[in-house]
């Protein structure tokens, strides 16, 4: 029964030029999604420290979306390139500590996607309401 | 020093308050560390609003402030001017937003204001490690760049020339004027469209403080506000435009026929040419493309027939580059291919034709002398005018052309002028005459004696099915009023076809770093209340880029643009984004990474006398976006206002335990 009325904590990271300005969009067009999310904005996704996912993960988060411009539209012409090659690494390191690298996700929302924000919020809550609770939020908790 | 919170949320009229319990978060508020006072109010962003803020900074001697309401892209300008008119550095504020990212996208008011709880929280624990920033100031170039020379970009061009400040109006076509050339009389007063044009595009032509570039194009950008660097291409025209006195008999000598551009392919124009005889300049290019010289290597009719030799086939592409505060873009629109919808016979039946090409047949200036004709040459004389051909249509866009039902109607009208025993039919979803003078339009236009039908046409075929249809087009549709079907036969078909943004309108967009909307006009910063900026600092936008319009609404936004282009270089100055990085010394290797992998060149790693190398960031250059702070091996480098301490307080205050 627990499992059905678990509810996945996410923290993303959003870009300011770009996601962060789909979320406003899906706001202003009253596009709905889980109320799961909580943003942190950022000047850019290039700007994310893995220490941020990592801390978020210990904190007890279940699931780190970052979210930035599309390749080729950065503000500042590769930072999300630079964090895309980031991220990968990332993954791998999350994978090894047995978290499911599936909890972290790197996602291309441009500032006219308020739909798509929305719709990855949709998705990624879905998922990981399949996964469970993140293994670290349990010992967070206990 | 003991840090004192203020904390202000906002209801936003009903906005918040609706889904998010706005007392309890006060409440809330009021017990955590640092808080020293909480309020709430209906709009912190009125005048009331902010007095509060302020009343609280000076009485209080608060010295960090949190406002929990819209977006900070809203309003996070106007909260940190609060704070500095009550005395305290504005990058002790911060913001938290609960409408955008709340209460407009959840509908729980448990789950939203629990959201809204964490949203502010984390907000009151980051500003805890903010520090007061001081902002630098840049000068700004009195110079604007203006890209497109439609009736927007001549617009924007001569109110800013006239304030006497230099424009570089750079125009991709030939000669400036845009689509108003084509035009034939325009609604709604039906004044002649190219005699209210032409005086103006002269005025640009021969402006002291306009530097027109034609056949051009922007390669490149760079820069920022006050001070972008912009590359422009002049293509080669092989006339050498200091000579030239625009006689114009290498057009006449030319034997080599192409259709024109100008005139939608109803006419021919030459290989060496000027789209129309107004043009400005009144300088012709040779069309390499076309050209026999070019293609086989022999003909050279024009050079032989100079006599001033101002033909030169050596000539080569130039590049210039200038230096511009800002920029206008005034790009404007292309018209919807109608092929794609085969079932209304565009190429298909000689007598389909679109609402540009009808301009041109009916202008004076064009192919047939104003002449409305059918292909074979005889009179129309019945006309079906379909609406909103690739508008109002989720196949192909969405949006309301907002000329369309105009221009219809316009048509209308120029048929029965020249036509008076014609049968005009307008095919028609709804009417829409919502400009200065429309309405009533559409009123005289109704006791013109045209029909009107209220349905969308299925299908133009030539099938007659009875005599009377024999050797027509006949126009399949429903009308939604009658609710009958209908089969209307006439000689021609004119389709009212969509405007859309320009097949290049992308890479413009990523050129000027800029953003377009879904349906891929530009997009302005705010639909209402900002609607000729655009998120980048000193980029302008005005007419059919933005998105489609008529004349007056095209003029009116590119004296907006203008305005605002003005206050640029009024102000004189720019002041940079305080948020950049810095070195912390005594961590610092000298290893060189950042000073690698900036795409600013901001960091430069050296010995300062005689020391172990460091890195130091140059202010002016750095655009902030931290990706040295996450690459510096040894953590000496950090973003100010996005500082490790700043995003791990949000992280941590964000969780629900
Ligand atoms: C059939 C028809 C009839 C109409 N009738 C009327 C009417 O009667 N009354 C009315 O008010 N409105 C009418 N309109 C609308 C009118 O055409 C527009 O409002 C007006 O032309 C918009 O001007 P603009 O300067 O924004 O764009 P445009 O006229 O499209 O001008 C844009 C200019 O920018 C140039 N350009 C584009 N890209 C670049 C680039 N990358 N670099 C350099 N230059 C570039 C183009 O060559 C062009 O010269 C009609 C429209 C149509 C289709
Ligand atoms: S990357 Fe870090 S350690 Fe290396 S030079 Fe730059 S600031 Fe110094
Ligand atoms: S923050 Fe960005 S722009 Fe500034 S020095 Fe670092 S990499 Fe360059
Ligand atoms: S600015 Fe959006 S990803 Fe770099």
């Amino acid at each position: 029964m627990a499992e059905a009325e678990f509810e996945p904590q996410i923290v993303a990271f959003t870009c300011n030029w770009c996601s962060y300005a789909a979320a406003d969009l899906a706001g202003t067009s009253r596009v709905s999604y889980p109320p799961n999310v909580r943003l942190i904005r950022v000047m850019c996704s290039g700007m994310v420290d893995p220490i941020f996912v990592l801390k978020s993960f210990e904190k007890g988060f279940d699931g780190v979306l970052i979210a930035g411009c599309h390749i080729g539209d950065c503000h500042y012409i590769s930072g999300n390139i630079k964090a895309e090659e980031r991220i990968g690494k990332l993954k791998s390191l999350i994978h090894t500590l047995g978290l499911g690298d599936e909890r972290l996700r790197l996602e291309w929302i441009s500032t006219a996607e308020g739909g798509k924000f929305a719709e990855t919020i949709k998705e990624l809550v879905g998922q990981l309401k399949q996964l469970g609770p993140s293994p670290l939020r349990k010992e967070v908790r206990a | 020093m003991e840090i004192k919170t203020g904390v202000y949320i906002c209801h936003c009229g009903i906005n918040i308050a609706n889904t998010v319990d706005v007392e309890h978060l006060v409440e809330a508020a009021k017990g955590w560390d640092t808080v020293a006072v909480a309020r709430e109010y209906k709009f912190l962003c009125s005048d009331p609003g902010q007095e509060i803020i302020k009343k609280d900074i000076k009485e209080l001697g608060l010295n960090r402030v949190v406002v929990a309401s819209c977006s900070p892209r809203m309003h996070e300008r106007t909260f940190r001017n609060a704070c500095q008119q009550a005395g305290l550095n504005p990058y002790l504020f911060e913001m938290a937003n609960i409408r955008e990212h709340c209460s407009w996208v959840h509908s729980d008011k448990e789950l939203a204001t629990k959201k809204a709880e964490a949203l502010l929280r984390a907000a009151v624990r980051r500003v805890f490690y903010h520090e007061p920033l001081e902002t630098k100031e840049s000068p700004v170039s009195p110079n604007t760049l203006i890209v497109g020379g439609g009736i927007a970009g001549i617009q924007a061009a001569l109110e800013i020339a006239d304030s006497e400040h230099k424009v570089y109006l750079v125009e991709r076509d030939p000669s400036i004027g845009g689509h108003m050339t084509q035009l034939d009389k325009t609604f709604p007063t039906l004044d002649c469209s190219q005699c209210i044009l032409t005086p103006k595009m002269a005025l640009v032509g021969s402006h002291p403080y306009i530097e027109l570039m034609t056949y051009s194009e922007v390669e490149e950008v760079s820069g920022f506000v006050g001070s972008f660097k912009v590359k422009i291409r002049k293509k080669a025209r092989y006339v050498d435009e200091d000579k030239c006195t625009g006689c114009g008999l290498c057009q006449e000598k030319c034997p080599w026929k192409v259709d024109s551009e100008y005139n939608a392919g109803l006419g021919k124009r030459k290989a060496i040419y000027t789209p129309f005889p107004q043009a400005v300049p009144n300088i012709p290019v040779i069309d390499k493309e076309h050209c026999a010289y070019f293609l086989k290597g022999t003909c050279r009719a024009c050079e032989k027939f100079c006599d001033i030799k101002a033909i030169n086939f050596e000539q080569v592409d130039q590049i210039v580059e200038v230096g511009v505060g800002s920029i206008i873009l005034t790009t404007g629109y292309d018209v919807f291919n109608p092929s794609a919808i085969a079932q209304y016979g565009y190429g298909k039946y000689d007598n389909v034709i679109t609402g540009l090409e009808f301009e041109r047949m009916s202008s004076a200036t064009g192919p047939t002398g104003g002449e409305i004709r059918l292909k074979d040459g005889r009179q129309p004389k019945s006309v079906a005018i379909i609406h909103c051909v690739g508008s109002r249509d989720k196949n192909y866009h969405e949006y309301c052309s907002r000329v369309c039902c105009m221009y219809g109607l316009k048509f209308s009208h120029l048929i029965k002028e020249k036509i008076p025993d014609a049968d005009v039919y307008q095919m028609y979803i709804d009417m829409r005459c919502f400009g200065e003078g429309y309405e009533e339009f559409y009123k005289r236009l109704c006791e013109e004696g045209v029909n009107f039908i209220r349905g969308k046409v299925a299908r133009v075929t030539d099938r007659a099915i009875s005599d009377e249809e024999k050797g027509k087009l006949i126009v399949q549709c429903e009308d939604t009023l009658l609710a009958s079907l209908m089969r209307v036969p006439v000689d021609m078909v004119i389709l009212c076809v969509a405007l859309e943004a320009r097949a290049d309108a992308e890479r413009v967009a990523r050129m000027f770093n800029i953003s377009r909307r879904a349906d891929g006009f530009f997009l302005e910063r705010h639909v209402k209340l900002d609607p000729v900026a655009t998120p980048t600092d000193g980029v302008f936008i005005a007419g059919c880029c933005q998105a489609p319009k008529d004349i007056p609404d095209t003029v009116a936004q590119a004296s907006a643009a203008a305005a605002r282009a003005l206050a640029v270089i009024s102000k004189g100055k720019v002041i940079l984004e305080a948020s950049v990085a810095t070195v912390n010394e005594a961590l610092c290797q000298g290893c060189g990474r950042c000073e690698e992998l900036c795409e600013f060149h901001a960091p430069k790693v050296s010995r300062k006398n005689g020391q172990l190398p460091v890195s130091t960031i140059n202010e002016a250059l750095c655009k902030g976006c931290g990706a040295c702070a996450v690459f510096c091996p040894t953590g000496a480098i950090s973003v100010k206002h996005f500082t490790r301490d700043q995003i791990l307080a949000e992280v941590e205050a964000l969780i629900e335990v």
